[in-house]
């Protein structure tokens, strides 16, 4: 009887349309922001905040840009790759040519230039629907890596074909480049995550969302009641590209401090893709859950050798992870097509009825 | 003043071909204000596609279409819902995976603007805007009596229910007019009951102009000014229920016809 | 930049100037383009009877591959290597119609699709697992040399490859508009209960298909192979297919065809005569790029009639 409802009536629209209506939601959420804000940088080790929770925190929130288009707005794309390559390409370019220009700014000005690409190749989905879009977007993958692939302007010509991140500080400390630590790099991926995922929670739970929606649901309802496919549709492919953008342009900056094209290729693109689907289309808690599970999971599968003391050739424990990987997914989709954000849900639920359940 | 006294919707001498068939030869009707206008006439007879052309879904290939005296042919539904015209579907159409509020919230789609980022933080202007459309969606939730199925995914609904919320969604735009296809297919007597206060309430509070096509013959008796008959692609009678009831054109296509 | 006009327009000259030449360019577009034919009939076959965008098909086709030079490699004639392929790849059909099909029955699209990425991962870790990772060489004793007619030059090869390729097509072809059980495929696609009401079940069905379609990819991975060598880039033959699916539509098996030879043809005629402007390595994308241009202008695609929508 500690979770529930009861007794919390909602007197206000205001408080109803809330994003976390119930008191005991908003006491977990602050205990976790608090955890996540203050605990972790103090305790996790670097193998932690390098391996597991930076790459968390970006694929997170490039899962969220995936989810507006997939899951709310119903546009299948597989091009996530090449707009997050948009963005790493875009902010290295700003951040070396305007050395003054603060790193977020850098970021947010990424993230726009990858929106002005999304919307260009969002064009078709006007007339195309479903598996045609997807294969659709898959140009927009294959035709930007190669273009970062073959013009040398894009890593300022750099004979290694690499675009590394430069030094940059903000505050006086030490952002990104070989010298930024961890728990500062975690701390900026942390803040950015935060805020865009509460922008993207305001933009679905409102009109914007709605009418994402109801192109995904019934687009010949949603013409009739007003809401114009084009812009609609184009605006979800801008937005989501712009949080591509974005979170592309910290997997450069922020994570792997320099990149070739091969880092944006088509498998990045399916990886986001599986976040989406596990964690549950049209959940933003999900695109938390799915990008956990995506990067656990294969952490988790190498080191289990070493734990119950097996010894393995590398390239067959690689072919072991690929299939357990597959098998996985397979597995989970049979379980809860609807993501584990749907479990966690159906758990609350649960929550709500304990100890009296009926 | 023309324009305030001429009909609210003509519709011209239209026509409408699918391939080698002709779904609507040369129709011509006339929706006054504040009437309740029923279209009638055997399945396959055009109904669904007249209300089709008029929500700008279909073009006729020939004839016109007024709506407050304007030449309203040739628009995209979206302008033609910008215009007024708000409808129901006969297969209902509702988002099946949004909440019956969030339904009835994108009924009023039209009535909000702004800014995107605005809404992207939720603040000032959008938020202000948001609640007052949900308090005006609120006053459509009382009025068709669905409190308590607010929160409800539309999809889950039992079929009676998911009828009227697509009035709900489409009353939401306050339209100046409502067509409503076969708005009671499918219901048991007491939905039925339910179904027609609710149309005439609409018609009598808001003054909101009603075409519904509808089936059942003792409804349309009931709760129409005026009746207009179509059988293959035409029009064979318009005119006050008990003219139309009596006319012997429509008691040989129509009423010697079984339907369902 | 009229510099740039003048080198966008000057193949085409360079075409007239030299007609054996762009005879052969056109050749070997053809014998690509009946390759991915190959591979895009696998996707149409299952999509067309099970509505499920098979993302697999081009592991299928490494497997099958694998499977066979793996067979080889163990002394196994060529004959009965390809039999007992053959027999892996129905093998195969009845799992997956078993393990991953028959519990996401009436699931959404999306989730099918995402099953065939997770059976793309499962299936390639099973196949290097199994015969190793590195690469192989696939003889089937026909020789990679080139002989020329007319003063066209040929390879024996890639010729021998497009011929199998071509009547294979042809087989399949006939094979759905023809006989029983292919009318009764297309009928599935079409309505699952009408095809119920032929009297056949639909995991039947499904194990037939995925079946076909694994045979299918033997062909294509053999042809492949002999040309490249059997090793994991066979596996994204796949993804050429794809932009020939949307030209052609994931359900018409003559949009396949005829979708496959526009883009095998387009993309060796771009390569050649404008790949060097720009750089080159363009067949990645170009193949897209073209499908989706053609989209905007027809967006039902080469066969698709034009349906106008219902509410
Ligand atoms: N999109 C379409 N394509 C082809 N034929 C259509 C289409 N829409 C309607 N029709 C045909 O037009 C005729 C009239 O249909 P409809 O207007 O739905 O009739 P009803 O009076 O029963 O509502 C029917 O024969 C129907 O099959
Ligand atoms: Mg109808």
């Amino acid at each position: 009887m500690i979770y529930r409802e009861a007794g919390q009536f909602k007197t206000t629209y205001a408080g109803d349309q809330a994003i976390f209506p119930i008191l005991q939601d908003r006491v977990f959420v602050g205990l976790v922001a608090l955890a996540a804000f203050v605990a972790v940088p103090l305790l996790a080790n670097e193998y932690w905040l390098q391996a597991i929770l930076i790459p968390f925190l970006i694929y997170a929130l490039a899962a969220i840009g995936l989810n507006l288009l997939t899951g709310y707005a119903g546009l299948l794309s597989l091009g996530t790759g090449g707009f997050m390559a948009v963005g790493a390409y875009s902010a290295f370019k700003l951040a070396t040519a305007f050395p003054w220009l603060n790193v977020i700014l850098v970021f947010v000005l990424a993230g726009v230039c990858a929106a002005g690409v999304g919307l260009l190749f969002g064009i078709p989905s006007l007339r195309i629907k479903g598996f045609y879009l997807a294969v659709a977007t898959l140009a927009a993958q294959f035709f930007l890596i190669w273009l970062f692939n073959k013009v040398g302007w894009f890593v300022n010509y750099a004979p290694s074909g690499t675009a590394t991140a430069p030094p940059r500080t903000m505050l006086g400390v030490m952002v990104t480049g070989p010298q930024a630590t961890a728990p500062v790099r975690y701390l900026v991926a942390l803040g950015l995550v935060v805020l865009f995922a509460l922008v993207a929670k305001n933009l679905v739970r409102g009109r914007i969302g709605r009418s994402w929606m109801a192109i995904r649901d019934r687009d010949i309802a949603a013409e009739i009641i007003g809401v114009r496919p084009l812009r609609t549709k184009l605006l979800a492919f801008a937005i989501s590209s712009f949080y591509c953008g974005v979170a592309g342009a910290e997997l450069l900056f922020l994570y792997l401090g320099s990149v070739e094209t091969l880092a944006f290729d088509i498998n990045l693109s399916f990886l986001i893709l599986f976040m989406v689907i596990i964690g549950g289309l049209g959940s933003i808690l999900g695109s938390f859950l799915g990008a956990a599970f995506i990067v656990l999971v294969p952490i988790f599968l190498t080191n289990v050798p070493n734990w119950i003391g097996l010894d393995m050739r590398t390239d067959t424990q690689k072919h072991l992870e690929l299939m357990i990987f597959g098998g996985l997914i397979i597995f989970f989709l049979i379980v809860e097509p609807h993501g584990l954000a749907r479990l966690w849900q159906i758990t609350k639920e649960k929550l709500r009825l304990w100890p009296f359940p009926h | 003043m023309t324009e305030a006294s001429g009909p609210l919707l003509s519709v011209e001498d239209i026509s409408v071909r699918f391939g080698a068939l002709m779904a609507l030869s040369r129709v011509s009707v006339e929706v006054h204000r504040r009437e309740i206008l029923a279209i009638i006439g055997p399945n396959g007879a055009g109904k669904t596609t007249l209300l089709n052309v008029v929500s700008g879904f279909y073009h006729p290939y020939e004839g016109r279409i007024r709506f407050e005296g304007r030449d309203r042919t040739s628009l995209k539904p979206p302008d033609v819902a910008e215009l007024g015209i708000a409808r129901t579907f006969q297969n209902v159409a509702l988002f099946r995976g949004m909440s019956v509020l969030d339904n009835i919230m994108t009924g009023r789609l039209l009535k909000m603007g702004g800014h995107f980022l605005l809404d992207a933080v939720w603040y000032g202007p959008a938020r202000r805007q948001e609640l007052a459309h949900r308090a005006a969606v609120e006053r459509i939730i009382d009025f068709l009596e669905i409190q308590a199925i607010r929160k409800t995914p539309a999809g889950r609904l039992p079929y009676g229910l998911q009828k009227r919320v697509e009035l709900a969604r489409a009353l939401a735009a306050e339209p100046k007019l409502l067509l409503l296809d076969e708005p009671m297919a499918g219901m048991n007597v007491e939905e039925k009951e339910d179904m027609c206060r609710f149309i005439l309430d609409v018609n009598s509070e808001f003054g909101t102009t009603i075409a519904l096509i509808e089936h059942d013959m003792g409804v349309v008796m009931d709760i129409s000014d005026r009746v207009v008959v179509l059988d293959y692609g035409r029009k064979i009678a318009d005119g006050p229920p008990e003219q139309v009831r009596k006319d012997q054109a429509v008691l040989d296509a129509y009423l010697g016809v079984a339907h369902d | 930049m009229i510099e740039f006009l003048r080198s966008l327009v000057l193949p085409f000259a360079d075409m007239v100037s030299s007609p054996t030449f762009f005879v052969e360019v056109l050749v070997g577009g053809i014998a690509a383009g009946l390759m991915y034919s190959l591979v895009a009939l696998g996707f149409v076959l299952i999509f067309k009877a099970s509505g499920v965008f098979n993302f697999a098909q081009g592991v299928m086709v490494l497997f099958a591959a694998l499977t066979l030079v793996g067979l080889m490699e163990r002394g196994m004639p060529v004959p009965v290597a390809l039999a007992l392929t053959v027999a892996v790849m129905i093998a195969l059909a009845f799992a997956i119609e078993r393990v991953v099909l028959r519990p996401l029955v009436n699931q959404e699209h999306i989730i099918l699709f995402m099953a065939t990425i997770g059976l793309n991962f499962f299936l390639e870790g099973l196949g290097e697992q199994l015969w190793g990772s590195n690469v192989k060489r696939l003889d089937i004793g026909i020789p990679d040399e080139s002989f020329s007619v007319a003063g066209v030059l040929l390879n024996k090869l890639e010729l021998s490859a497009a011929l199998t390729a071509a009547v294979l097509v042809t087989v399949l072809a006939v094979f759905f508009q023809r006989t029983r059980i292919g009318r009764a495929l297309r009928a599935v696609a079409d309505d699952h209960e009408a095809a119920l009401s032929i009297g056949i079940p639909l995991k039947t069905i499904w194990v037939i298909v995925w079946s076909v379609a694994g045979i299918v990819a033997i062909a294509a991975g053999v042809m492949w192979g002999a040309k490249s060598g059997v090793q994991f880039s066979l596996s994204l033959v796949a993804l050429k297919a794809l932009p020939v699916l949307i030209l052609g539509g994931f359900e018409s098996v003559p949009g396949a065809i005829v979708g496959g030879l526009i883009i095998g043809v387009g993309e060796k005629v771009a390569e050649v005569y404008w790949g060097p402007l720009v750089g080159g390595a363009i067949e990645n994308w170009f193949a897209y790029v073209l499908a989706l241009a053609f989209l905007l202008f027809r967006p039902q695609g080469l066969f698709g009639e034009r349906i106008i929508e219902r509410v």
